[in-house]
């Protein structure tokens, strides 16, 4: 990461760093949009269950299929990215004082969650998949593991960045003049939670 | 120069707000959960049945504050320059624009096409 | 003429310019940059008139047989998508990265290798688009993709995916470019130069990136649906699953209108560069430029089903998509009444730049009539698909859009090549672009009204269209001459000595302050502007013409090293979906090879050691 000492006179006062992350963001809001008014529009025109919030019978095979959305686990899920977020806020203020413990503790903390929130999803899609859920099965299933999967893609991409900063923390290489790199990637992170808190009323409450 | 400190003039939130606002988020979440399992769990019932209509508004303005709250607070917009929000704001304004239209185009294309 | 007394090599080194390849695969200088996205894109421009002029040879007469039906389909698919992606864009960046930081007077832009690491995947996605003519698959479905011609049912061969993972990594090109442009406009402005006294370029460029950072998403999202309809059995656009074809189209245009945007914005930047100067005279309203290209960008993401006029969304859907698409005329005729306002009463110079820039106007006004006509969706049922369309985006993107870009050719030419291009060549391939256009695309008008469907390898003789046909095959041909004479006038002025002096036209804005070309880190001191037009402001104060620039030592300057990660990045990437498009075969562990070998770029580039960032010219913090 470019020295921060070096920090630049800008126009603005602002950092083009931070600038370019939320920049970023901003495009990746329609990109996230998109996904999901694919599934909103999706979802309906599914020909054959199984389906989200209600049991479906085969025609075909008689077979029963029960209703896909587990609320427990991805409840759990859900809380924990949730708190993630605080914990990279509470990371990020450790850096900004120099306090390493703090700042070591609470990323360490954000990186448990998010290991743990792509583990989640993981058993998840393969449960799903056992219950009769696949990607070619029906639109809601092209549709939910296009979704989640491409969500789950981006806390992972988040996951390597925060795993890098970690060890970046370890090695002492992140001092309070070079926090707002850690700063730029929590917006990463923050913005990959807010995301998750559109999906999970959309995809897993609303039927 | 320091454009760090220029973001942090205007106040900055503590590590216990942090805290209480992560408190805030955990509890909206167990309402939004709430509100699904009273609406249309197993043990619904009279009240389930008169929430429905409601169902959809109320989960979307909880997601809705819980999406301004890590917006204000945890990305920190409350206290930034304005001009971060705007490059928030405006994105959003789009997306928003894009899923509402998408989903009325094809409500109305699907009762058009079969008769409606 | 402050160089005639020194040799190429000695006036190379007064610059700090470094030579040979490895200069050019490592460079992070926006001036280096640009010329790359130039030359490039230029070669894919001339590939696809190529494509057009074989496509007009077939249409020449009723019945041809010149080409068969699949070559024909390939050579319009990639006509249109090598124009769009190849050329107009790219070329418009090649203006984007060689005038933007001059024309705000800093040192390059805010992100040098995230700047070639963007030129770098344009190259290697437009060669990977390129490619498939040696497979003999290069694709075939029309520029815009629509489903479900592309399942796998009804185009089971590659070429399809050479087009969407094409454009994939494209995407990924315009992006990144995206946000390098928006903060360096946003940050990176000379002291004293606030929003509202950028030079207008800038702002219509400004205004192309957020266009891009919001609709290239989209376009994201739908390819990415339809490679999963393709690779991995989803039903997304498939009716027999029970997808709906109709979405693709909905998802494109959403991305397509605003692209047309894109494509139009920088132009109306650069003429409103060129007839201020060549007339002499401010731009006439310049707040109320900004504003009407501010508001067509906003309105453009509401307009996009006027592409979907004959898909039967019903009469609600259409009415509003045609008014909104009538209102968006408004803000474009507001545009043409200032330039024109620019103009009146000013001291007219007919040079070469000029000429382009004038004619761009009546060229593009053409094409707005047209446009608009198309914007009533029963007047639509009948133009739709037919020839009509073709002449209305050709009046605005070739004479639109290619004229202004050759208006801004000639003009920023000096400045960037230090030798100017010569007048009188110039004025040939003028008239012969002039009359060649409109000789090629008037008469489509016509022959639209009359019948004659797009996408169509031959048409019969019954419909009596021949005469016409074959008078837009002459223009094409004629257009052929004009560029060979550009051709020829870059040829013959580049032997010529670099001695272009720093202002040829009079201008009005801080490129022109600095030597032709600028030396490497462009102002040795930081300007301070006070106003719009700060170089007529100058010459003012001054009382005649500023004294000839000298590029100065570049003494206690600080600039950008060098750096390949942008490269091996760029590599990377483009790796990923040359593995997804050999995945069927090979699996899954090339694209995980790819994945990595792109982190192992990236991850070098971010701590490349002793890289530090450009000092912007003081200042700052308005």
């Amino acid at each position: 990461m470019s020295d921060s000492a070096h920090t630049l006179a800008t126009s603005t006062g602002l950092d083009s760093r931070k600038l370019a992350i939320w920049t970023f963001i901003g495009s990746e809001c329609l990109f996230f949009a998109s996904l999901i008014s694919n599934y909103l529009v999706q979802k309906p025109r599914s020909l054959v269950g199984p389906f989200a919030h209600e049991a479906w019978t085969d025609p075909a095979s008689g077979q029963v299929f029960e209703p896909i959305i587990e609320i427990p686990l991805v409840t759990v899920g859900t809380a924990l990215l949730l708190f993630s977020s605080l914990f990279i806020v509470l990371a990020l203020n450790g850096a900004q004082r120099g306090n390493r413990k703090q700042l070591l503790g609470w990323l360490g903390a954000t990186l448990a969650c998010g290991i743990f929130f792509v583990g989640m999803q993981v058993y998840e899609f393969n449960h799903f998949v056992h219950k009769g859920l696949t990607l070619q099965q029906n639109l809601f299933g092209a549709s939910f593991y296009v979704l989640t999967g491409f969500h789950g893609t981006h806390v992972t991409i988040g996951v390597i960045w925060l795993l890098t900063m970690f060890v970046l923390a370890l090695r002492r290489q992140l001092p309070p003049e070079r926090a707002v790199n850690l700063e730029i990637a929590a917006l990463y992170w923050h913005f990959v939670d807010v995301v998750w808190i559109i999906i999970f009323p959309v995809v897993y409450l609303i039927k | 120069m320091d454009a760090h400190s220029t973001a942090h003039e205007h106040g900055h939130p503590t590590p216990g707000t942090y805290a209480k606002i992560g408190l805030f988020l955990f509890i909206l979440t167990a309402l939004e959960v709430g509100l699904y399992e009273g609406t249309y769990g197993d043990h619904a019932g009279a009240l389930g049945a008169s929430l429905q209509p409601f169902f959809v508004p109320l989960l979307l303005a909880l997601s809705a504050v819980k999406f301004a709250l890590v917006a204000m607070y945890y990305m920190h917009l409350k206290n930034d320059s304005k001009l971060f929000s705007g490059v928030f704001v405006f994105p959003i304004i789009i997306a928003a624009v894009i899923i509402v239209g998408l989903v009325i185009l094809q409500a109305y294309h699907w009762a058009f096409s079969t008769g409606g | 003429m402050a160089t005639t007394v020194l040799g190429e090599q000695q006036v190379h080194a007064a610059h700090g310019e470094k030579t040979g390849l490895w200069s050019w695969l490592t460079t992070v200088d926006h001036k280096r940059i640009g010329i790359l996205y130039g030359a490039t894109a230029f070669f894919f421009f001339l590939l696809g008139g190529l494509e057009a002029l074989l496509i007009r040879i077939q249409l020449a007469r009723p019945d041809n047989t010149f080409l068969d039906p699949d070559t024909y389909n390939q050579l319009f698919t990639m006509h249109g998508t090598s124009m769009i992606f190849l050329a107009i864009m790219p070329l418009s960046a090649m203006f984007f990265n060689y005038m933007i930081p001059l024309l705000i007077g800093a040192r390059d832009v805010a992100f040098p290798r995230l700047n070639a690491f963007s030129y770098w995947v344009f190259l290697l996605g437009g060669l990977f688009l390129n490619v498939s003519f040696l497979f003999g698959a290069a694709p075939d479905q029309g520029w815009y993709g629509y489903a479900n011609l592309t399942s796998r049912q009804y185009s089971p061969g590659p070429n399809v995916d050479f087009w969407n993972l094409g454009l994939q990594i494209l995407g990924i090109a315009s992006l990144a470019a995206g946000v390098n442009f928006f903060v360096t406009v946003i940050n990176l402005r000379a002291r004293g130069m606030t929003m509202m006294r950028m030079p207008m370029f800038v702002w219509m460029s400004f205004i192309t990136q957020i266009l891009i950072l919001l609709a290239f998403p989209v376009i994201t999202v739908a390819l990415i649906l339809l490679m999963f309809d393709r690779f991995f059995g989803t039903h997304f656009f498939i009716p027999a699953g029970g997808g709906d074809p109709l979405l693709w189209q909905h998802l494109f245009w959403i991305f397509g209108h605003p692209e047309v945007y894109i494509l139009i914005l920088p132009a109306f930047g650069i003429i409103s560069e060129i007839l201020p100067v060549f007339s002499r005279k401010p731009l006439f309203g310049y707040a109320a430029m900004v504003f009407s290209g501010a508001f067509i960008a906003f309105l453009g993401f509401g307009v996009w089903s006027h592409h979907m006029f004959t898909t039967g969304m019903g009469p609600i859907a259409d009415t509003f998509f045609s008014l909104s698409t009538m209102l968006i005329a408004i803000p474009t005729g507001v545009k043409i009444f200032n330039w024109m306002g620019t103009m009146w009463g000013g001291s007219l110079q007919y040079k070469t730049p000029m000429y382009f820039a004038v004619a761009f106007i009546a060229m593009f006004i053409i094409g707005g009539l047209s446009g608009v006509m198309h914007a009533s969706p029963t007047a639509d049922l009948q133009q739709n698909d037919t020839y009509f369309i073709v002449a209305h985006f050709h009046y605005v993107l070739f004479g639109g859009s290619i004229f202004a870009l050759t208006a801004g050719a000639y003009y920023w030419w000096p400045k960037m090549f230090g030798r100017m291009l010569d007048e009188g060549l110039g004025k040939v391939h003028f008239w012969l672009m002039f009359v060649g256009f409109n000789l090629t695309f008037f008469p489509m008008h016509i022959v639209g009204l009359n019948g004659m469907p797009r996408r169509t390898y031959t048409y019969p003789a019954e419909l009596g269209l021949d005469l016409l046909n074959q008078i837009e095959t002459v223009g094409a041909f004629i257009l052929t001459a004009a560029f060979t004479v550009f051709l020829w006038n870059i040829f013959k002025t580049s032997r010529k000595p670099r001695n272009a002096p720093a202002d040829p036209w009079n201008g009005a804005t801080l490129e022109w302050a600095i030597t032709s070309p600028p030396p490497e880190w462009n102002f040795s001191e930081e300007p301070v502007v006070h106003g719009r037009d700060p170089l007529w402001e100058a010459k003012r104060q001054r009382g005649g013409p500023l004294p000839e620039p000298s590029p100065g030592t570049g003494a206690g300057i600080h600039i950008p090293n060098p750096s390949y990660w942008p490269l091996v990045s760029a590599i990377g990437v483009t790796a990923i979906f040359v593995a997804i498009m050999l995945s069927p075969k090979l699996g899954a562990i090339p694209v995980v090879v790819a994945v990595a070998l792109t982190f192992f770029g990236l991850y070098n580039w971010l701590f490349e050691k002793g890289y530090s960032e450009f000092s912007t010219p003081g200042g700052g913090g308005h």
